[in-house]
């Protein structure tokens, strides 16, 4: 079962017009399966991970359907909604260092969370307990307060709190980038053992940072400007990627044992387009290397091999070029 | 060449600030022309502290920073003003590095008036598009735009250029690349690390350790306020001594190495192969004994968890120093151009 997204398009409603950030976007993750989606900021992840669970006032479904578990998620209907946060849809925010209530206890925060949507603080306490020290934090923090914990344990609590219900989609977004380096890892392995402790059924990491989608996602979806580029197995898209900016991306990461004066890395020229009036065709094509004049349709995200998709010229044999290219 | 002797910060905390919090200790190393040296701390480490007290931002408690052999505490006025022409510094975001009102060419322009004010304008202009040539932007990309109008990575640029039309020596570089996008991200360090051919010596600060690696000579690792471990980068990396050093670098998430990789032989003797390269251990449910890998891995992983938790908490416990305004050892030598402090554990 687990999660089919289907063509699904988001905008922005500015002053100056729709900004389409999510672009046509289709995929899927199955059950017991963690997918990395990555990108630059402004590629749309987050606009993608926030509206399957809600959607913004400013932002609208311009089409595609969400199914999880085979029925339909109404994502656009922030009401009906209401019924699938936190039970069946459950996010751990951009800033889970702020997403607790600094002016109640964490236990106090939990039941009041747990009573509006209809729980038994009681009964799901020894639960929440258990998680607590599965995670390596004492029970008695929850009668303190947001304020006395470090960022990495107020990160653990966000994340055993957004997973109580054992939800069957998780959104993490970005829940590393404000970590230490040993705290992240800790994190990471985290989101491994919900995943096999059945805890969430499918998990979706946003982050922008490659090297941890590498440890800990089995698929990587790579957005950019709005628009998927490539999507597959975690090692092939970390070592055989064939989107230029996938390769690009990779080679232009500096690793543990790389250094300057043997191995000068490159970034990629440019910027990505502006998402309000995009070019037509590849939005990748001003800073690709490989660029042909077929570039200028929009190139179809296929399946190249058994599993891995990519929107790509270079890769879309077969594929005619007509058709593909709509605007928003 | 600036050096630091036993250079200490406490901060006031609390009511009145009735309690104080050391937040560097004892921290001596220098800083050469020519070289990148790293900064590797994680958060709360006094890494900033130090950028910033190198920068006079904040002043020191005890003990020297001097610049070319004069103490840098006691600069007031025009001589503080001559500090600055050599030492600069760039912090990690950039968006509020700049006023947003203002163009952001305008840096450039307060330089001229405080540094240069009898430079004639047409030569000024010359010397900043020179500037942002060298740090590789397109002066008419960059010129009378604000800042929403240019990138992360642009930014960063104009004030590494910006630092450098002051013919500085020394520039203190606080975590400038965590805010910009991956794409871009290593032409800025790239741009560091070129500063070192042109005689800069770089203050790297940064809590990623691949980061340092990939362009430093020298590595300096701080651990609540106290140096651990430094010495050149290649010896520290390849042959880590402090634990808390070698923690560091298992934890760093590589592209190419799991983290349990380790583990990888052990399951082998195990008789469980893993799928494909690179992706030993995690994935080898699928392959031949599902049981006994996942088993395996899982009570790997929960030591791990355990582990990455234990010595954050357990360090303290053991090394004394690491409680606060206990006396900080000395480092030692453990092969040439490698310090490490002594710890309770090593002894």
């Amino acid at each position: 079962m687990g999660l089919k997204v289907d063509q699904l398009r988001i905008c922005y409603r500015t002053l100056r017009g729709d900004v389409t950030a999510v672009d046509d976007v289709t995929f899927d993750i199955a059950d017991g399966e963690i997918m990395g989606l990555a990108g630059e900021s402004g590629c749309g992840k987050s606009t993608l991970g926030n509206s399957l669970i809600r959607m913004d006032v400013r932002m609208r479904q311009l089409g595609g359907r969400v199914e999880l578990d085979g029925a339909e998620l109404p994502i656009s209907d922030a009401r009906a909604m209401r019924d699938y946060r936190f039970k069946v849809v459950s996010i751990i925010p951009q800033y889970a260092m702020s997403a607790l209530n600094p002016t109640r206890r964490v236990g106090k925060m939990v039941s009041e969370l747990l009573r509006s949507r209809g729980f038994d603080y009681k009964s799901a306490l020894p639960e929440f307990e258990r998680r607590v020290k599965l995670v390596g934090l004492d029970a008695d923090i929850l009668k303190r307060y947001p304020i006395e914990l470090s960022g990495g344990m107020k990160q653990r609590v966000v994340m055993i709190v957004s997973t109580l219900l054992n939800p069957s989609l998780l959104i993490a977004d970005e829940i590393t980038s404000a970590l230490d380096v040993s705290t992240q890892r800790a994190v990471g392995e985290m989101l491994l053992e919900f995943r096999d402790r059945n805890f969430v059924k499918t998990t979706m990491v946003i982050t922008h940072d490659l090297s941890i989608l590498a440890q800990v996602a089995d698929t990587i979806l790579i957005m950019y400007a709005g628009k998927l580029a490539e999507k597959a197995r975690t090692d092939v898209v970390i070592g055989s990627p064939l989107h230029p900016y996938t390769q690009l991306l990779i080679s232009s990461l500096p690793e543990v044992g790389v250094r300057h004066d043997e191995h000068t890395l490159v970034g990629i020229p440019g910027r990505p387009p502006p998402l309000l009036n995009p070019p037509s065709g590849c939005r990748f094509r001003d800073r690709c290397p490989f660029a042909f004049d077929r570039c200028a349709a929009d190139p179809p995200f296929v399946e190249v091999q058994p599993g891995h998709s990519v929107a790509c010229w270079l890769h879309a044999d077969g594929v005619s070029p007509a058709g593909g290219a709509e605007q928003c | 060449m600036l050096t630091l002797d036993n250079v200490t910060k406490v901060y006031k905390t609390g009511t009145f600030g009735g309690e104080s919090l050391p937040a560097v200790r004892g921290a001596s190393f220098e800083i050469r022309p020519g070289e990148v040296t790293s900064l590797i701390g994680e958060s709360g480490s006094g890494k900033s502290t130090l950028g910033k007290m190198i920068l006079r931002l904040t002043p020191v408690t005890s003990g020297t920073i001097s610049f070319e052999g004069t103490d840098v505490a006691g600069l007031k006025g025009k001589r503080l003003r001559e500090y600055y022409r050599h030492v600069q510094g760039v912090f990690q975001d950039p968006f509020s590095s700049y006023n947003p009102v203002f163009r952001a060419d305008r840096v450039f322009a307060t330089i001229k008036r405080s540094y240069f004010p009898s430079v004639s304008n047409s030569e000024w202009h010359g010397r900043v598009e020179a500037s942002l040539e060298s740090v590789g932007l397109n002066p008419v990309d960059v010129l009378d735009k604000f800042t929403h109008q240019l990138s992360g990575g642009q930014l960063q640029r104009i004030l590494i250029a910006r630092a450098l039309l002051l013919e500085i020596k020394i520039l203190v570089a606080d975590e400038i690349i965590s805010m910009i996008d991956a794409s871009t991200r290593v032409d800025v360090l790239n741009l560091l690390a070129n500063l070192k051919s042109r005689g800069l010596g770089v203050l790297f600060i940064t809590h990623d350790l691949s980061l340092g690696n990939y362009i430093s000579e020298r590595t300096i690792i701080l651990r609540r306020g106290v140096v651990v471990e430094m010495g050149a980068t290649q010896k520290v990396f390849d042959n880590p001594q402090h634990d808390y050093t070698k923690m560091l670098l298992t934890a760093v998430p590589q592209l190419h190495k799991k983290w349990g990789a380790g583990l990888a032989p052990e399951l082998e003797a195990m008789g469980v192969t893993s799928e494909g390269e690179g992706r030993p251990g995690r994935y080898s449910r699928s392959s031949m004994h599902p049981l006994a890998a996942m088993h395996a891995w899982k009570g790997h992983r929960a030591q791990v968890v355990a582990a990455a938790l234990e010595t954050a908490a357990s360090a303290d416990r053991t090394d004394t120093y690491l409680r606060t305004h206990e006396e900080v050892p000395p480092l030692v030598e453990v092969e040439e151009d490698h310090f490490v402090v002594t710890s309770a554990g090593a002894e």
